[in-house]
């Protein structure tokens, strides 16, 4: 340690350096980060609210005589934003059915993220949640539906099961990476349809397909492997899991012995060979923890709501994940804020669909453009010319093929 | 062998000195052969009796049939098959005719499978071919402007976006103004703009390019179901009802027996992939630009010094990409399906960055890969019409184990251009 300090002397005469950061306002790095994010926001809503003009009917029509009435336009246009974000925000957070609807789609993106931003904090770059995800419910789902035990073991069982299911799609992603030095970003992209086709075929085998039924449906996953439900909502347990795996990450990450060896690789993997860690353990390790996380996505899908599996079980949540990792900047705790956001936006974004008729997709535009914003705090730093300069880069960095 | 008659200088054949790294790649990958071809031979037993028929024209099951014995071929194949994958275990044959091996084993084994699949039955092998084309010509593109993009140092996981808006791009243009021409003008535009967007954040903003074309992939899925959403499904008749392009048969070659009407009576857009093969390769390795390309993508630093303008020639790379990308996508719509629907590329775009990975960023490797998996895809759909007992999804899958199989070093070595992905900022 006393080596480090010797050899960075750029650390040691902090006080005096200052004078060239600009604007170095006296905001902690978390602040100077939360604002960025809220800006990416903001910008995004605009992009939106462009669409929602470009796509609505009255604003098309009144278009028509803009000539004549050109503040028409103008109104046209603000009712329409005005009433599509309503429906959104009422969608996400009017009530108690709604904001458990949020929390329900918050779920699988809350663990599906946490897998992603595990693996940014190793270096690594998880794009294979899906499959992650999808092995987990195959096996949660088998578990769930063709075994028969006792209530409360059976779910501890089913989720145990999915858990594995993937650990081991994504342990396989870091043991090629140890050995092969294979990238994990094309692994992990093939493994993902490696896997949703595995699930197309097991659906048409007897062993899963459910009886009397031509569709790729299963059967229902038994009373007993599934997550207790809150009430009449569709809210489940599975929420109260995801906050526990977000702490355990968290405990991982800076409590633990483990984690600080991940961290390390995650920083300078070739500084933590010479200190004598094994980098391949860790990306090892790494991918295993992160595809049981996926896996527990998978679980909650499978057992908490959709409870039979079907081919559309991971819809896209483990490509959501990644946005959500993304937004989160790889912590925890940004991480289940990103995803209780995106949870509200798909579940708002329903709503908004019902009675706005402006389609679901534009929460897909949202949730792209909000992270594309956030990977560039420097663009959103040239529209908000206030925000003060981030130390550092701010994203998360992966490595390119050769990393 | 004939250079130690010509050369009597040289000590008589002089002892094969292998590295230990080289030995165990070739037992590696001789190993995998091997079992490869006990696959095929097994296959090759297994075969029922009766006559494997191939159809050589798609659609006459009247005439130009071919029949062969199944069991006796597959076998005979088979058996080949082992022969290749042993000689290779062995070096049997000098260095250089190694890959020969490979292809006679590929060859072999498609050769028995079809024979144990087709046994009995007839196998449509015209449209086999057909649809291998078809399938592989936007994988093509997409690989090729993989390939463009990533010699020049900027990762694109973003070419299935490109699909997503030059598919879509294609088909309104093309209802709208009923003109081929315009829609694949279009279809590149849009290509060359989703493009922009890949260049400007990470040459200028310097964003993560896995991050980024992740991000791509999602905004463009967004914005192409947004508008389809909003315009296409309501105004169906006039937004979403292009044209399909016509085969055009090229005189004299379209006539040459099986390969003249798969391979020269098609649409303009295989043509223009054709060409794009062939463009692609000859500026990569022959021009002043290519070579430039390829240094900024190996050696930024080193370009710079020597006066390329790196981010100049990344931008032109990344954004003739565009184009290939977009005109892509175009086939999708205006090539093959006529409307437009939701994510309707269905993960080409990632199966043209893998076709771009295991042809080791080569113009033509690209293309070699990107057939065989449109062979796969292809294949499958063909057996589920003659009815094998092998899963459709099992031989979906093989694109991507192989992908899978290829980065692991089982086959070769596959290397990245050594500055893909990082972003240049000079000092």
């Amino acid at each position: 340690m006393s080596n480090e300090t010797a050899t960075e002397p750029e650390q040691t005469p902090a006080p005096a350096a200052p004078v060239k950061e600009p604007r170095s306002s006296g905001l902690p790095s978390w602040a100077v980060q939360g604002l960025v994010s809220l800006s990416a926001i903001v910008l995004a809503l605009v992009v939106g609210a462009i669409l929602i003009i470009i796509g609505d009917d009255q604003v098309k029509t009144a278009a028509g005589y803009f000539g004549a009435a050109p503040m028409d336009t103008v109104s046209a246009a603000f009712t329409a934003v005005g009433e599509a974000y309503k429906a959104l925000a009422v969608g996400a957070l009017g009530g108690l059915d709604p904001i458990s609807e949020s929390l329900t789609q918050a779920t699988p993106l809350i663990c599906g993220g946490l897998a992603v931003s595990l693996a940014f904090r190793t270096g690594l770059f998880n794009i294979g949640a899906q499959g992650q995800l999808i092995m987990g419910a195959i096996l949660a789902a088998y578990v769930g539906f063709a075994w028969s035990l006792p209530p409360g073991l059976h779910l501890i069982v089913a989720v145990i099961a999915g858990l594995i299911g993937g650990a081991i799609w994504g342990g396989v992603v870091g043991l090629l990476k140890a050995r092969t030095g294979a990238h994990e970003v094309i692994v992990t992209i093939m493994l993902n349809y490696v896997a949703i086709y595995l699930l197309q075929w097991l659906l048409t085998t007897t062993a899963f397909k459910r009886p009397a039924r031509e569709d790729p449906i299963s059967p229902i996953v038994d009373a007993n492997a599934q997550y207790p439900q809150f009430g009449d909502t569709r809210l489940h347990v599975g929420f109260l899991l995801a906050l526990v795996a977000a702490v355990f990450v968290w405990w991982l990450l800076n409590r633990s012995t483990v984690g600080f060896e991940l961290r390390a690789v995650g920083a300078n993997a070739d500084a933590s060979r010479t200190a004598g860690m094994s980098v391949g353990r860790a990306y090892v390790i790494e991918m295993v923890v992160a595809g049981a996380l996926a896996g527990l996505a998978g679980t909650q899908q499978v057992l908490g709501t959709d409870l039979p599996l079907t081919d559309g079980v991971a819809a896209s949540v483990g490509f959501d994940a990644i946005t959500v990792a993304l937004l989160g900047r790889g912590t925890p705790l940004g991480t289940v804020l990103a995803g209780l956001l995106f949870g509200a936006l798909n579940a708002g974004g329903l709503q908004m669909q019902l009675q706005t008729q402006t389609p679901l997709t534009l929460t897909t535009v949202l949730q792209a453009v909000i992270v594309l914003f956030v990977a560039a705090p420097a663009l959103v730093r040239s529209v908000f010319r206030f925000l003060p300069k981030e130390r550092g880069t701010g994203t998360v960095l992966a490595k390119g093929w050769n990393g | 062998m004939s250079e130690t008659t010509t050369e009597p200088v040289r000590a008589p054949a002089p002892p094969q000195i292998e590295a230990p790294a080289e030995r165990t790649r070739r037992l590696r990958v001789g190993g995998l052969m091997v079992v490869f071809a006990l696959i095929g031979l097994g296959l090759a037993i297994g075969t029922g009796n009766g006559d494997a028929t191939f159809q050589l024209v798609s659609g006459d099951l009247q005439n130009n049939l071919v029949g062969v014995p199944a069991q006796p071929v597959a076998i005979l194949l088979g058996a080949l098959g082992v022969l290749a994958a042993v000689a290779y275990v062995l070096r049997r044959v000098p260095q250089r005719y190694a890959g020969w091996l490979a292809a006679v084993l590929g060859v072999c084994f498609i050769g028995a499978f079809l024979c144990w699949a087709a046994a009995g039955k007839t196998f449509p092998l015209a449209n086999q071919f057909q649809g291998t084309l078809n399938f592989a010509t936007p994988l093509i593109l997409g690989a090729l402007a993989g390939v463009l993009c990533e010699r020049a140092g900027v990762i694109n996981i973003a070419i299935e976006g490109q699909f997503l808006v030059g598919a879509f791009t294609a088909a309104v243009v093309s209802s709208t103004t009923g003109s081929a021409a315009a829609a694949l003008i279009a279809a590149a535009l849009t290509g060359v703009l989703m493009a922009a967007l890949l260049a400007v954040f990470s040459i200028k903003y310097l964003v993560n390019q896995v991050v980024l074309g992740v991000v791509l992939v999602v905004f463009a899925s967004g914005i192409t179901g947004y508008l389809f959403d909003q315009f296409l499904q309501e105004d169906a008749e006039s937004l979403n009802t292009p044209d399909v392009l016509s085969a055009v048969k090229i005189p004299g070659l379209g006539d040459i027996p099986f390969f003249g009407p798969i391979l020269f009576n098609q649409t303009i857009l295989v043509y223009l992939t054709y060409l794009a093969v062939a463009v692609v390769t000859f500026v990569l390795f022959q021009t002043r630009w290519g070579l430039r390309v390829r240094a900024v993508g190996e050696h930024p630093k080193a370009a710079d010094t020597v006066g390329i303008k790196v981010k100049r020639v990344r931008y032109s790379a990344v954004l003739w990409a565009g184009v290939l990308a977009g005109l892509g996508g175009a086939f999708f719509t205006v090539g093959y399906a006529g409307s437009f629907s939701k994510d309707m590329t269905a993960g080409n775009g990632f199966i043209a960055l893998a076709a771009l990975i295991m042809g080791r960023w080569h113009p033509i490797g690209a293309m070699v890969a990107a057939l065989f998996f449109g062979f796969a895809t292809q294949l499958q759909s063909q057996l589920q019409i003659i009815q094998t007992p092998i899963p459709g999804e099992l031989l979906l899958m093989a694109p991507y184990l192989a992908t899978v199989i290829a980065v692991a070093g089982l086959v070769g070595r596959v290397r990245a251009p050594k500055a893909d992905g990082e972003p240049y900022v000079a000092e």
